[in-house]
């Protein structure tokens, strides 16, 4: 395990959950605050109020599609998510992601985590450890030097961080 | 942050994709699965995913913008203002794009996709990067138009530089030809069936007789929706309807731009053909563009709300479909049909050719020109329990207003056929109809 590995409880939900079940258009309007409250409301209206800071977004196939819109990401991070961890992902959501500090972990078996499972997740390593099941699934690493921008808290934090500002 | 990029020598020949981003990134081949940094030639964004979202950061960072006079700001998204929010929005985006002398600014002129085309700034073979995920749109010119999130476009627009992986093509082939009533549209919602949603970090290429058969603004429709198939870019290689269309729109555009198109032994991940002579009417039903079917699958659900609007499904040709359908005839009572063209040009064009009396006439309201209900921002927004149908884009969940309404996608024939009903319609089957009266 490498110091960015962390641990959480596993949120589940399946395929296709697109930016307007994470991010609604019609409340947009709302400050990042505000409009975190609502994310995934349409179909697990008790997800913000119980996700706790580290805990994890386990998902099926196509997670984020949709919007470009960045608060879809911004909201699971106001939320505290730890990770997104689904098989695949939609293009513009992933780099969203990664630009705004979010890791988002490309893992085949994703399916194999329940909700509330109690998950290790080690992005770098690419390694996913579900302790209530005793089994380690693997996922594609983040690059370095990816990395080093979620690290920083995004691709803004990291620009600053370098200017020294 | 990216690697630098690393020219491949390749036997095999190039798809469109390959050869537009080996020319943004100054390599002379490129291969799938390359990280490249690419020049941007065109940056654009709108008043929700821009100047609002940059502003902050440009300050904090001390940063100015790259190149003012290749960015394309376009306020769609909250006109006109219908609060104080929205009023705010539209004040900060037009007092950015006044101090920063941003070279392309239009203030409540229509949709974003819509203005790129209609002001001549798109010319093939250029990498146009959009804060918009519908940013493929530009694909039906050739270029390699792809959506980014704001922070990715803060990036471009202070570097005019941006990174991406080259994509593997899938390449779509159309032969035959349309029948009456079926669309580009109608193309769209079976592929996404076809295909699913999930093709990401993937290049769409259309082509074939079928794709040369159809006007500019068809095949817009085809890379528009390239986003809902989740692909990076929509492309369609320029032929002599681009160029026309580009020159009669005051762009710049020669000869040599017909280079941009796909070797012949391009390597394709995969090939799709469809003969548009077989194509039905299709529909998408609640809650996924990719939940669609011929249209005797939906045929007499009741509708609340019949919408023309956005960037994929009001430009000019949508409302003469649409005006095809609703020649002489009324809208159901219990049933509004909302109006919103896709660009205060297209509304004047409308209004010149007679378009615009016909849906007047046939009961439709006319909407300002914007994204409106399609952003689930503006006027047109669905109350709990309501169904629609609408020549949109995309039917999630609570896209259109509230999460409990339900939105099912058709062409411009589709969607007037289905208002004069009052429920889901075959467009076709009215016209036989009329055609049994006469
Ligand atoms: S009309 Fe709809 S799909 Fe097109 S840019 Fe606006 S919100 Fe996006």
């Amino acid at each position: 395990m490498t110091e960015t590995a962390s641990m959480g409880r596993a949120f589940v939900f399946g395929d296709n959950i697109d930016t307007d079940l994470l991010a609604p258009g019609h409340l947009m309007k709302l400050s990042a605050q505000e409009l975190a409250q609502h994310c995934l409301e349409a179909i697990a209206p008790e997800f913000a109020t119980t996700v706790e800071i580290g805990d994890f977004v386990v998902a099926g196939n196509n997670f984020g599609l949709g919007s470009s819109r960045e608060q879809a990401a911004v909201s699971l991070r106001q939320l505290g998510v730890g990770a997104v961890i689904a098989p695949s992902f939609a293009r513009i959501f992933y780099r969203n992601a990664l630009n705004l500090g979010l890791p988002a972990l490309f893992c085949e078996d994703a399916h194999r985590i329940a909700e509330g499972d109690q998950l290790m997740v080690d992005p770098v390593l690419g390694k996913i450890t579900n302790k209530t099941r005793g089994e380690v699934l693997s996922c594609k690493p983040i690059p370095d030097h990816l990395m080093a921008m979620v690290r920083a808290g995004g691709l803004i934090a990291h620009l600053q961080s370098r200017r020294g500002t | 942050m990216a690697e630098a990029a690393k020219p491949k020598t390749s036997n095999s020949g190039q798809t469109l994709a390959q050869k537009l981003l080996a020319r943004a990134s100054g390599s002379e081949l490129v291969a799938p699965g390359d990280i490249v940094v690419v020049q941007v030639d065109l940056a654009m964004a709108h008043d929700s995913s821009g100047p609002r979202r940059w502003k902050p950061h440009l300050e904090a960072l001390g940063a100015s913008l790259w190149d003012p006079s290749r960015i394309v700001i376009v306020s769609d998204h909250y006109v006109p203002a219908v609060d104080g929010e929205s009023a705010a929005i539209l004040k900060l985006t037009r007092e950015f794009a006044n101090e920063q002398r941003i070279g392309h600014f239009f203030d409540m002129e229509g949709i974003c996709h819509a203005i790129l085309p209609q002001k001549g700034l798109l010319r093939p073979g250029i990498f146009v990067a959009g804060g918009d995920s519908h940013t493929p749109h530009a694909g039906a010119f050739g270029c390699y138009a792809a959506g980014f999130g704001a922070t990715d476009m803060l990036g471009i627009v202070v570097t005019g530089q941006t990174w991406t992986i080259v994509p593997e093509t899938i390449r779509v082939e159309l032969t035959g030809r349309l029948q009456s009533h079926v669309s580009a549209k109608d193309v769209m919602l079976l592929l996404c069936r076809e295909l699913g949603m999930d093709n990401a970090f993937k290049a769409i290429e259309y082509g074939g007789p079928g794709v040369a058969a159809m006007s500019m603004d068809e095949r817009m429709v085809l890379s528009n929706m390239a986003a809902e198939l989740g692909g990076e870019v929509g492309l369609v290689a320029a032929d002599d309807v681009t160029l026309a269309h580009i020159r009669a729109h005051g762009g710049t555009a020669s000869e040599a731009d017909l280079a941009w198109k796909p070797d012949p032994d391009a390597a394709y991940e995969r090939t799709i053909s469809i003969n548009l002579s077989d194509l039905e009417p299709q529909i998408a039903l609640p809650h996924s563009p990719a939940n669609s079917f011929s249209i005797d699958h939906a045929v007499g659900a009741p509708i609340h709300q019949a919408y023309i609007g956005a960037c994929v499904g009001a430009k000019l040709e949508d409302l003469h479909m649409a005006a095809q359908v609703l020649t002489g005839q009324r809208v159901a009572k219990g049933v509004r049909l909302l109006v919103a063209p896709a660009s205060s040009q297209v509304t004047s064009d409308a209004a010149a050719d007679g378009t615009l009396s016909i849906l007047l006439a046939a009961g439709a309201t006319l909407l300002p020109s914007g994204c409106g209900a399609c952003a689930g921002m503006g006027a047109g927004l669905l109350a709990a329990g309501e169904t629609c149908i609408s020549t949109t884009n995309r039917n999630f969940k609570g896209r259109m207003g509230h999460s409990e309404a339900f939105v099912y996608l058709g062409s411009p024939y589709t969607v007037a056929a289905s208002a004069i009903a009052g429920c889901v319609s075959d467009p076709r089957a009215l016209s036989a109809e009329l055609v049994g009266v006469q």
